[in-house]
């Protein structure tokens, strides 16, 4: 799939937003890193934040640094430059355990009844039968089955959002509730458009609720292992596979997060497109095998 | 040297430039929302000018202070009061140990800023003091004020400047009805034609939902988004996109309603298409907008924005002239 040329445009006198594509892709997403990874490396004076996106990427600068005129004409030559390559990255795969159905999510859904859709089913319910899944464990195991890769951390501090690494007409599709809910479970795995979140704070939330994970993603406090080197855990290119767990496993991990011994399986991985649009399924074993291999 | 809290106020949290370099992960600017009112504070003072001070909201805190201090307030008009005794804004006034300080009730504007000689010396958390709320992280504790806690002070450095004031005409003026100035953009054509005038000719008014994260405004016309086939992954409604990155300063219309206009402890991306963009000149002004303040949306153009800015510079450096120490 080739895609359309960028769409620049200025968010006020500091930012320059860069729509790759106005639908999602992994072939935008991997123009994205592709071009927000050169921009870093070129170290461009005036340049103060390089934020990629799922299917976009800005950038915010300084105009009394760099023109906006001259860093736009700097950004068109960069994705010039670039073209169509084809792409690696080198990055890791991360198995995140979930408790699919959770008490907590669900008691949160049904406190937020009349803002969703279908105020007579849960959100797993209504998300399976929209997909066409005949139960929500059919649906559960069609979200823990294929990994899913990091195509943008934000919203608030280090929510990841996920894109499913199957073929598009695989790919599970809900809407947002109709109006977003004032509460969240932190932690929450939730579900909007085409994409899956991590809500890393309780608070507000539009996505659909499915589960919830043991793994705190975001702490200022760093206190386990694998917040040691920041307090945000998740990167752009991360390649997630959820894990399904039950109450008693749930509540022994939390066990473990609360006395500083829980962490996560975590394995170095090289990530080829092509190889991966030739057959997705076949590369998604190779990955699975990789996370779980001696 | 430090600051018991006594009453917290209604929000009041610790401030300083800003936090740099991390919104690619979700963490925003954050900051005092008035950089001009906090910068001047901290001039009077003879302070660094991003030295972090206290950012009050609406009704202010009531503050002891267990050493003598010089303190200096800017910003919002909250008439303070030193042990029950009326004391001047824009001028630095001495504190002495054990006073209280407290405030009646807010006149102009939302924030006040309260610096004093050394700065609130909160740890510093990714190069900024600044208290980042939804994150939990930054200011004293990451959290508002609350009555019990213990605010540190730093060491004072410089010489000091008792009783100095800010010239009359280098005060900030807040009115109730304010233009506030947008570069269009981002997903504006999305709008249908109609909507993106309506945009700019109606009168908003600025909603109860008014916080360092956003403004919301109410009181337009909806705004409508043109029919177009909904891009693989936006989500069903018409304002969706992708999920993608927001500018600091835009305003985005979730369902066409209300427009929502984001401030320095922004969410740093999301679903709802974005129509343009505030320009850094007129962020400050919309700082210190009261609920059901009225405003007006003005379109402007890259070369307005940028004489925007460099007009609002002049005026910082001729604030840093006037308080040079």
């Amino acid at each position: 799939m080739s895609l359309p040329p960028a769409r620049y445009s200025f968010g006020g006198d500091e930012h320059i937003f860069v729509e790759l594509n106005s639908e999602m892709s992994l072939e935008a997403f991997f123009k994205g890193m592709s071009i927000t990874n050169a921009i870093a490396q070129r170290k461009i004076p005036g340049v103060t934040e390089i934020c990629p996106a799922n299917a976009s990427y800005q950038v915010r600068f300084d105009p009394d640094l760099i023109a906006p005129d001259q860093l736009l004409a700097t950004l068109q030559s960069i994705e010039a430059e670039l073209g169509d390559s084809a792409l690696e990255l080198n990055t890791r795969i991360i198995e995140i355990p979930v408790f699919y159905n959770d008490p907590w999510t669900n008691e949160t859904l049904l406190r937020f009844r009349e803002r969703h859709q279908e105020p007579t089913s849960t959100d797993l319910e209504y998300g399976a039968r929209i997909n066409g899944y005949a139960n929500v464990d059919a649906f559960i195991d069609a979200h823990a089955a294929s990994p899913w890769f990091v195509s943008m951390v934000g919203f608030v501090a280090g929510l990841p959002f996920m894109f499913q690494m199957v073929e598009r007409e695989k790919q599970i599709q809900v809407p947002k509730y109709l109006r977003p809910r004032t509460d969240t479970p932190k932690l929450t795995i939730g579900h909007g458009g085409c994409f899956s979140c991590i809500y890393s704070v309780r608070g507000a939330g539009g996505y659909q609720m499915f589960g919830i994970t043991p793994a705190p993603i975001f702490d200022p406090q760093q206190s386990l292992p694998y917040l040691k080197d920041f307090m945000v855990f998740f990167r752009p290119g991360d390649i997630v596979k959820f894990k399904p767990m039950n109450r008693t496993e749930y509540d022994a991990a939390l066990a473990q997060v609360q006395d500083g011994s829980f962490d996560l399986l975590i394995r170095p991985v090289k990530f080829a497109l092509q190889d991966f649009l030739r057959n997705a399924t076949t590369y998604n074993q190779q990955l699975t095998e990789t996370l779980y291999g001696n | 040297m430090a600051i018991k809290v006594l009453q917290a106020g209604l929000a009041t949290t610790v401030q300083d430039a800003g936090r740099t370099g991390y919104y690619h992960l979700g963490i925003p600017l954050s900051g005092a929302l008035d950089q001009y009112s906090f910068r001047a504070a901290n001039l009077l003072l003879g302070n660094p000018e991003d030295a972090a001070a206290l950012e009050m909201t609406m009704l202010g805190p009531k503050l002891e202070f267990t050493q003598d201090a010089l303190i200096a307030l800017t910003g919002a008009n909250l008439p303070a009061k030193l042990d029950g005794v009326a004391i001047a804004n824009y001028e630095v006034v001495a504190v002495k140990a054990g006073s209280v300080l407290s405030f009646d009730f807010l006149k102009d504007g939302v924030r006040g800023y309260l610096a004093v000689a050394g700065g609130i010396d909160v740890p510093l958390v990714l190069g900024s003091r600044s208290t980042y709320i939804l994150g939990a992280m930054g200011g004293f504790c990451g959290r508002k004020l609350q009555a019990g806690d213990v605010l540190p002070v730093g060491a004072c450095s410089g010489p000091s400047q008792l009783g100095r004031k800010l010239p009359e005409h280098l005060k900030s003026v807040f009115a109730k009805e304010v233009q506030v100035r947008v570069l269009p953009g981002l997903y504006f054509h999305w709008l249908t034609e109609a909507s993106g005038k309506s945009f700019f000719e109606d009168t908003w008014r600025v909603g109860p939902e008014a916080d360092r994260i956003g403004y919301r405004f109410k009181g337009g016309r909806a705004l409508e988004f043109a029919a177009r086939e909904r891009p693989f992954g936006a989500g069903s409604d018409p304002s969706n996109i992708v999920d993608a990155g927001y500018p600091v300063g835009s305003i985005q219309v979730p369902g066409g309603l209300e427009p929502i206009m984001l401030h320095r402890d922004a969410i740093s991306g999301g679903g709802y298409a974005m129509i343009g963009t505030v320009i850094s000149a007129d962020m400050d002004l919309v700082a210190q907008l009261q609920p059901n303040f009225r405003t007006r949306f003005v379109a402007v153009d890259m070369a307005q924005a940028l004489a925007a800015r460099a007009k609002s510079k002049q005026r910082l450096t001729d604030l840093r002239a006037a308080l040079r120490t």
